[in-house]
């Protein structure tokens, strides 16, 4: 009876143990293309761990304080970052936002009410002749 | 009642003396960091204002509307307002879609007289959206404009009910056209933001322009602070009113003729 149960117990932690072992594989790296390579506002280091504070800061100034043309830019993100097929950091794990959002599992909810794509500002819409 | 009183007194006693040493011993270590403070807001105030970066109090945006001039059936001032806020009508459900900006027709029955207006957010300076909003979402920036700020509204549209004007609407469709400019996004209200992304860089809104591009020159904008701005000099030389001013919300947009 006690090597039964310790069979079943060894089959429980198997069962526990195999398909965490086995999905370890399954979460694809995520691709960070750098679209237009240059000068990030910060080392990459910094970046990854504070983008987000530094856009949370930056858009209640920008809202409510009014400052413009300021350093930090969720615009200016996308303006570098953004994929050269699609013009946009979102739309497949190879996006750059979503490659990493998709990693880690933190929602991406910034582009609700943002704009992901380049090319869509209304002033260079009309400069470029379009209707 | 005595009883009561008697350790809050005690407690009174300690504290007061306890800040009475600190005054005295850390006094001046404490004065120091906050002076700091207030010094390094100062420095950065000063620098931004140099810039232009920064709203500044000084400053109230007002538009004046000439009805007198405004034609009736141009809509103009609506289709600028659209094209540059990237506001579309919703699928299916017309009476939904946004309305930043819409025109009347107004008749008086006596006498048969006819206007025409466009009627927005009239960015009160005692704005009743801002009273209600119960997140803090609504708020009146430093210059007058009253936007939403979307990070944390809630879409509870007690502002909506709450404005006078009728001037919030409210997103009910996922959007996906947004000028990069404008953020919007379905389950925020939204209304006029005195197109301040063009306004911070020294231009006009989208409105105002386009109806000084056609004949009509009906809208005017401009800073109400400002007596050399020709906005408020026409507001000290012509017969001007607001909108509903028996509400006493001080509506930086006034009208002409009405």
């Amino acid at each position: 009876m006690p090597r039964r149960l310790l069979q079943l117990l060894l089959l429980l932690l198997a069962a526990v143990a195999l398909p965490v072992h086995a999905g370890e594989g399954h979460v694809p790296k995520p691709v960070l293309t750098i679209e237009h390579p240059g000068q990030c506002i910060a080392p990459p280091e910094v970046m990854r761990r504070t983008h987000m504070d530094m856009l949370k800061h930056q858009r209640d100034k920008t809202l409510r304080l009014g400052e413009r043309g300021a350093k930090i830019s969720l615009n200016g993100c996308i303006e570098c970052h953004a994929s050269r097929k699609t013009g946009s950091v979102l739309g497949s794990n190879e996006n750059f936002c979503q490659s990493c959002h998709a990693y880690v599992a933190v929602k991406l909810d910034c582009f609700e009410c943002h704009q992901p794509k380049t090319g869509m500002l209304k002033s260079a819409a009309t400069a470029g002749g379009q209707p | 009642m005595s009883e009561q009183q008697t350790p809050d007194a005690g407690r009174r006693d300690f504290l007061g003396a306890t800040a009475a040493a600190t005054a005295a011993g850390l006094g001046f270590v404490a004065l120091a960091p906050g002076m700091q403070l207030i010094k390094f807001a100062e420095a950065n105030a000063s620098t931004n204002a140099a810039t232009g970066q920064f709203a500044s109090s000084k400053v109230r945006w007002g538009m004046l509307i000439d009805t007198t001039r405004c034609a009736t059936g141009c809509t103009d001032c609506v289709t600028a307002c659209a094209t540059e806020n990237a506001i579309q009508p919703g699928s299916g459900r017309p009476g939904q879609s946004s309305q930043w900006i819409r025109k009347i027709e107004l008749k008086e029955q006596k006498t048969g007289r006819e206007i025409s207006l466009p009627m927005m957010c009239q960015h009160c300076a005692e704005p009743p959206c801002v009273d209600v909003c119960p997140t803090g979402a609504s708020f009146k920036r430093a210059d007058g404009i009253v936007l939403v700020d979307r990070h944390s509204c809630i879409g509870c549209r007690y502002c909506m009910m709450a404005c006078p004007y009728k001037a919030r609407s409210f997103v009910h469709e996922p959007l996906t056209q947004q000028n990069p400019e404008v953020p919007r996004g379905k389950g925020c209200v939204e209304s006029c933001t005195l197109c301040v992304h063009r306004v911070d860089k020294g231009e006009q809104p989208a409105c105002v322009e386009a109806c000084s591009k056609g004949e009509h020159t009906a809208m005017l904008f401009g800073d109400l602070n400002n007596p050399d701005s020709e906005i408020a000099k026409r507001i000290a030389t012509t017969a001007t009113s607001q909108v509903r001013a028996d509400l006493r919300l001080d509506p930086g947009v006034r009208f002409q003729g009405i």
